[in-house]
């Protein structure tokens, strides 16, 4: 990782390089089929054949399908805000206590009066809200965002667990409930990961063709060329952390929808999950680059191995391992390959 | 701040639970017979009257569970009843360091008692002897020491008990069904309790040779994993006749993904006893028939036994002159039948 993370910082520094950038956007195919997005595909196939093979019944009917991008919905959401925060140089590690407090706050008694909407606007918000002060605290505290994100992560799983009071929240609201029955299923898909794919599309859409999504591409790759390039790097910043928030709050809502009850533990490791799913999609770590369908593949890939896994009625250490295992793999096959520090 | 009435609905349960359990005991002693008696009905018993005044310091895991959160509230409401009881205590943490830290400010505090329930007990041994050789004597509550010498008395729940209880449950629903399978939702895996309560219903499914445990997938104790493991074993066994999940917290998304897998054909015995646990086993429209208590009264217990101990005084109802220095709560099984006698100790 070490590798290509400094050539790409070392290259980044002359303007030529960030013009060259903004050159490649502009005629930029709609799929990079890269050998790092060819790589995770093919990493994905073999899974779906191992599943297929150790338990053919199961793992290839509709219903372990829609089960497996519905456990791959939640974290996606969390993901796709994530590949953001990290194209742009930058870390969010309050992703998981972020969802934690937006799911617990929503689902308190006093806002399951309001039904359906007052949970998803309290979710969304309280997203929002925490991604405010990390990007208020980053973009103009000039704090580093390892360290902010890290005051979020505590402050707000805190702050969930003094609203709860340790205890489970269970949502009384049938309307929540309701969305996640396969009643409510559009042409067999869950309408959760409706709102994945949606988001996906909204997030590629915005990374690959928007002055947004050049701009974080710039931050990323140098942040002190992208400055004299005229881009308000603080601005663009904020709006970052504030799009991971915002992440956070759907996937909290979706999480209440799905384990129908808000808990302070909601959400936990979720930042570890984001984090390495990003990265073995081919996000990199130190910015510059970023791919959305990427981290939505590798979030793919560790919800299908946990789902083989289950259904061969593996241990959960053993699942950990082959976690390990796979992050190393991704990550050196994706060194190895041509484009490894492009 | 939203906040839910959660607090005080709990407090009231809990307060009308302590009333009545110091009530029941008042009615016990009262009745005591003015023969002659043997020297041991001389002893001195712990009762509800004043006595000499005892600080019990109180040290606990942080309450970031359902179970944990009543075991505070359960230590700290049976405090309060005792007005020669003064409570010193420190905020739950289960980082093993801090939680040392906090015990030898409480040593240091020299408190007559401490009430110790141990993130991790086997880390806290050298604190809890610690305490001892300064002359405080230890109440260790649920997770033991790996010393007998690092408490005076330890009081907590039956792991195995309660895996064995739950399997002889399910064993005796489907002792007449031939070739009949099961499945387990374990709790935390890296806990030695979760092996414990494995062993315990292992060990009873022995008794029944017809029945067959055909899968076990462990969660965190958590509704988000409790949800996620579940459907996955739903998705895994398309048919089976009994379900037991070790932990209510984890059974409230354990029962979502039951709900919206659309499954009902098997019974379902959850753990712990909360009270969202014994409600759906009152109202019988689930899966969930029973759960296997773990009952969090046990704090209350604990602080009992530390005032008898600041008070040198043995406990009510039994002979000696001292506390146990062991006690182990049965893990009784709560069924529609009985449920009404258990839900005022149902935690939320």
């Amino acid at each position: 990782m070490t590798q290509p993370a400094t050539r790409a910082q070392q290259e980044a520094p002359t303007p030529a390089a960030k013009s060259a950038g903004e050159r490649d956007s502009s005629r930029r195919p709609w799929l990079r089929w890269d050998v790092r997005t060819l790589s995770l595909l093919g990493v994905l196939a073999v899974l779906v054949a191992v599943g297929g093979i150790t338990a053919p019944d199961e793992f290839l009917a509709t219903s372990n399908l829609q089960l497996v991008l519905t456990q791959a919905s939640v974290i996606g959401v969390v993901t796709v805000g994530m590949t953001f925060v990290i194209t742009s140089g930058g870390i969010d590690l309050s992703v998981g206590a972020m969802v934690a407090l937006a799911s617990v706050w929503a689902t308190t008694v006093a806002t399951q009066e309001f039904g359906f909407a007052g949970i998803l606007f309290t979710a969304v918000i309280v997203g929002v809200g925490c991604g405010l002060v990390n990007g208020l605290l980053i973009a103009y505290g000039r704090m580093v965002p390892f360290i902010a994100t890290l005051a979020m992560l505590a402050s707000a799983r805190g702050l969930a667990l003094q609203i709860t009071d340790g205890s489970t929240q269970v949502v009384s609201v049938k309307s929540v409930l309701d969305l996640g029955s396969r009643d409510s299923y559009v042409l067999g898909v869950p309408p959760l990961v409706l709102i994945f794919a949606a988001v996906t599309v909204i997030g590629w859409l915005l990374l690959n063709r928007t002055t947004f999504g050049r701009r974080t591409v710039a931050v990323g790759g140098n942040a002190e060329a992208a400055r004299l390039a005229g881009i308000d790097v603080r601005r663009q910043r904020l709006y970052l952390y504030l799009l991971s928030g915002l992440c956070c709050g759907i996937a909290a809502f979706m999480l209440i929808v799905l384990a129908g009850s808000g808990q302070n533990t909601n959400g936990n490791l979720y930042e570890l999950d984001a984090i390495a799913a990003a990265i073995i999609g081919g996000t990199l770590l130190s910015g510059g680059r970023g791919t959305i369908v990427g981290s939505v593949l590798g979030v793919l890939v560790f919800t299908t191995i946990t789902n083989i896994f289950a259904l061969n009625n593996l241990e959960t250490a053993v699942q950990q391992i082959a976690k390990g295992a796979i992050i190393v793999a991704a990550v050196l096959v994706q060194r190895r390959s041509p484009h490894g520090d492009s | 701040m939203a906040r839910t009435p959660n607090t005080s609905r709990r407090a009231l349960l809990f307060g009308t639970a302590a009333v009545s359990a110091g009530a029941l005991l008042t009615a016990c002693t009262s009745n005591e017979t003015k023969d002659q008696e043997p020297a041991a009905e001389n002893a001195p018993v712990a009762d509800d009257k004043p006595g000499k005044q005892v600080t019990i310091g109180f040290a606990g895991p942080q309450a970031d569970h359902g179970w944990l959160n009543a075991i505070n509230d359960n230590a700290k409401s049976r405090a309060k009843k005792y007005s020669d009881v003064t409570l010193e205590i420190t905020e739950g943490s289960n980082d093993t360091a801090q939680q040392i830290g906090q015990i030898q400010t409480l040593i240091n505090k020299k408190v007559d008692v401490l009430v110790i329930l141990p993130a991790d007990g086997k880390a806290l041994t050298q604190v809890g002897l610690q305490a001892m050789r300064a002359g405080i004597p230890v109440v260790n509550l649920d997770r033991v020491f790996a010393s007998p010498q690092a408490y005076r008395c330890w009081i907590g729940g039956d792991n195995y008990g309660m895996g064995l209880n739950a399997g002889h449950y399910i064993g005796e629903q489907l002792k007449d069904k031939k070739n009949a399978k099961v499945v387990e939702l374990a709790g935390l895996d890296n806990l030695e309790l979760t092996q414990q309560r494995t062993k315990g219903f292992d060990d009873a499914l022995k008794n029944y040779p017809n029945i067959k445990k055909v899968a076990r997938q462990a969660a965190d104790f958590t509704v988000e994993s409790g949800q996620a493991k579940m459907a996955q074993l739903l998705q895994a066994q398309s048919k089976f006749d009994a379900l037991w999940n070790h932990d209510d917290d984890q059974g409230v998304g354990a029962l979502r993904a039951i709900d919206q897998a659309g499954r009902d054909d098997f019974l379902m015995v959850g753990g712990a006893g909360a009270k969202s646990a014994m409600d759906a086993i009152k109202a019988g429209d689930s899966v969930l028939k029973a759960t296997v208590l773990y009952p969090p009264t046990m704090a209350a217990s604990a602080i009992d036994l530390a005032r008898a101990l600041g008070q040198g005084k043995g406990v009510g109802g039994l002979a000696e002159f001292e506390i146990p220095s062991s006690l182990t709560l049965y893990s009784a099984v709560v069924t529609k039948d009985n449920v009404d006698q258990y839900l005022p100790t149902g935690f939320i």
